[in-house]
């Protein structure tokens, strides 16, 4: 282990901005994660959290500001202080250490459950199938669906999705999994399976950046929790703490209105 | 809060509830009638055996001659030569449609605004233009050359040789339908849902898989019955290339027989009998093809289990039922 003070953060956020044409969604973010930190950002709808999670692995192009993971520069090469677009080739080889989940699984629909999960490995990492076969069954049964494998998506529960998609994204080792709501769209009986699933993740040291609107497990799994509001990050700090005393009343308003 | 992965298959699993002791009394109600169905099922019998009667008391219909020439030997090759250019003018249309769809979401505008001009224009001009245009590009240009324009020439060749009235025939037939198939591809690929590429894309995938992978193996859902149509149209869109002229073709055959014999009706019966068949056939096919793409949305047949995960669900269920109350379901 090498101290903390060395330590360069895993993933580093600096002066974020995103433009939609005129809307200025994104006003100047800057975020630290550390390697197998529990990084939560919560936040007012519309306030880009999703817009952020989404620069992090280039689904939307980062307007102004640098994204770095694993000390790399993301989406861009920096040749003498000049910033050159990356080519989609190279934009894809950066993905691929990224895992992220959505909000509405986006499970391949004309795919197995294990189909699903195996495609990635295959595809992009070029494994054999059946090397490929045996780790999504192992990260099926992680996820507690072993036995729902040969299952396409529309015969799973929306909790059920989730956790395959989980295990879709965790198929390709990646150093950081992004979470954009996981829960949201999911009844409320199923959202404890889904969060149980990611606090085992978190348990076992993945680096984990979770816009949730669940406080409840920021509290527990979280090592940090944000609060974003008009595409700033208003307040940042421990979870706990923060719940129990925030600092900024819009972090005062939004919680006395979630919690 | 120590348990983490829920077993799954509890709540309502197979043979949980299943067990009743006393047989319940089974309903017997009476069905609601429905005469509307039997008073147009004597109309539509009447009138069909109407017309049977009709076709077979009739002496112009010449059953005798369809007979004679159902087959024929000019009649059958000309059924294999109508088969031979709908099947090679679709694939050529169907390669060439998978392109234009390719093209019209491509990045680059040129591409783009190519793809575009050839839909605008195969689309926009006539079969039978197209066709007799096709007939006399070699009339147009008697030597085709490869070269740099203005500049030198690397090879040449008699256009006649090579644009055959089977070739002119293919190109007519297949680069009209390119257009058409272009906008039924495009359509299905818009209609994918964007999710599906973003996943593909957070999962590191290139661009050409994520396409041949993933979208298009959707989009087929949309794109295959308008597809069926388009090959059944194309069938006896064939009956055109007279127009080239090529004439091998069944439409062709039968004319040619029945301006021998004097007898129209019977060798357009022939024709008839002979391009519902095969309609019937592709019919058939495009029935399982749609099935087949179909999987995971339409066609939801028993998913294969995992033989081992399968045992291992069921041990589960059953030591669910010993004890009642598993841990997960009580917290
Ligand atoms: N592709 C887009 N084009 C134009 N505007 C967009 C686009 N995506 C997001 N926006 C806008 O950016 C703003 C931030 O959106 P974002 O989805 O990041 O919010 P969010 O914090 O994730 O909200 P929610 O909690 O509802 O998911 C919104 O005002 C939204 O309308
Ligand atoms: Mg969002």
């Amino acid at each position: 282990m090498m101290t903390v003070t060395t330590e360069e953060p895993l993933v580093k956020i600096e002066g974020l901005h995103k433009f939609f044409g005129q809307h200025h969604v994104l006003r100047g973010i800057d975020l630290s994660i550390k390697s197998g930190e529990v990084s939560v950002v919560i936040g007012p709808s519309g306030s880009g959290k999703s817009t952020m999670l989404r620069c992090v692995n280039l689904l939307e192009t980062i307007s102004a500001g640098r994204i770095s993971v694993d000390g790399k520069l993301i989406g861009y090469r920096e040749i003498d202080g000049k910033l050159h677009d990356l080519k989609t080739k190279e934009i894809a080889a950066q993905r691929r250490d990224i895992g992220m989940v959505f909000q509405r699984f986006n499970l391949f629909a004309h795919k197995t459950a294990l189909q699903n999960v195996m495609e990635a490995p295959v595809q992009v990492r070029g494994q054999s199938k059946a090397a490929a076969r045996t780790r999504a069954m192992e990260l099926l049964d992680r996820v507690g669906l072993a036995d729902r494998s040969g299952h396409y998506p529309s015969q799973l529960s929306g909790g059920q999705q989730q956790r395959v998609a989980i295990a879709r994204a965790l198929a390709m080792d990646p150093a950081l999994m992004l979470f954009d709501e996981p829960t949201s769209a999911l009844d409320p009986e199923l959202v404890g399976d889904v969060l149980n699933v990611m606090k085992d993740l978190a348990t076992s040291g993945m680096t984990m950046i979770v816009v949730t609107h669940e406080i409840g497990f920021a509290r527990e799994v979280g090592d940090r929790l944000t609060f974003m509001d008009a595409g700033v990050v208003v307040e940042s700090g421990d979870p706990r703490e923060m719940i129990a005393h925030p600092q900024e009343l819009r972090t005062q308003e939004f919680l006395s209105r979630v919690l | 809060m120590s348990h983490q992965a829920t077993a799954p298959g509890h709540g309502g699993g197979p043979g949980t509830d299943q067990k009743t002791t006393d047989a319940p009394v089974l309903n017997k109600a009476v069905p609601v009638r429905h005469p509307g169905r039997w008073l147009s099922a004597i109309i539509i019998i009447g009138a069909l055996a109407a017309l049977v009667q009709s076709m077979l008391t009739n002496t112009n219909f010449r059953w005798d001659v369809v007979g004679t020439y159902i087959l024929d030997v000019k009649v059958v090759q000309g059924v294999g030569w109508t088969l031979l250019l709908t099947v090679i003018s679709m694939v050529l249309a169907i390669v060439l449609a998978i392109l234009l769809a390719f093209m019209r979401q491509s990045e680059n505008p040129v591409l783009r605004w190519s793809a575009w001009g050839w839909v605008w224009f195969f689309r926009g001009t006539p079969i039978y233009t197209q066709l007799v245009f096709w007939g006399l590009v070699s009339v147009l240009y008697p030597k085709i050359a490869a070269g740099v324009p203005f500049g030198p020439e690397f090879f040449s060749f008699d256009t006649s040789t090579v644009i055959t009235a089977t070739v002119a025939a293919i190109l007519g037939l297949g680069l009209n339908e390119s257009a058409y198939l272009a906008e039924i591809f495009r359509a299905g690929l818009k209609s994918v849902d964007k999710g599906q590429m973003e996943a593909a894309e957070a999962l590191g995938m290139g661009k050409t898989k994520i396409m041949w992978r993933i979208i298009l193996p959707q989009a087929m859902r949309i794109i295959v019955p308008p597809t069926g149509n388009e090959t059944i149209s194309m069938l006896k869109t064939t009956s055109l290339v007279l127009a080239v002229p090529f004439t091998l073709d069944l439409t062709f055959a039968t004319n040619a027989l029945a301006n021998r014999t004097y007898l129209p009706v019977p060798l357009l019966i022939v024709a008839a009998s002979w391009y519902l068949l095969i309609t019937s056939i592709l019919m058939v096919g495009q029935y399982y093809v749609e099935a087949y793409y179909g999987k995971g949305v339409d066609n939801l047949a028993p998913a294969p289990m995992n033989p081992a995960a399968a045992k291992a669900a069921v041990a589960r269920t059953q030591s669910t039922e010993a004890a009642p109350r598993s841990p997960e379901e009580s917290s």
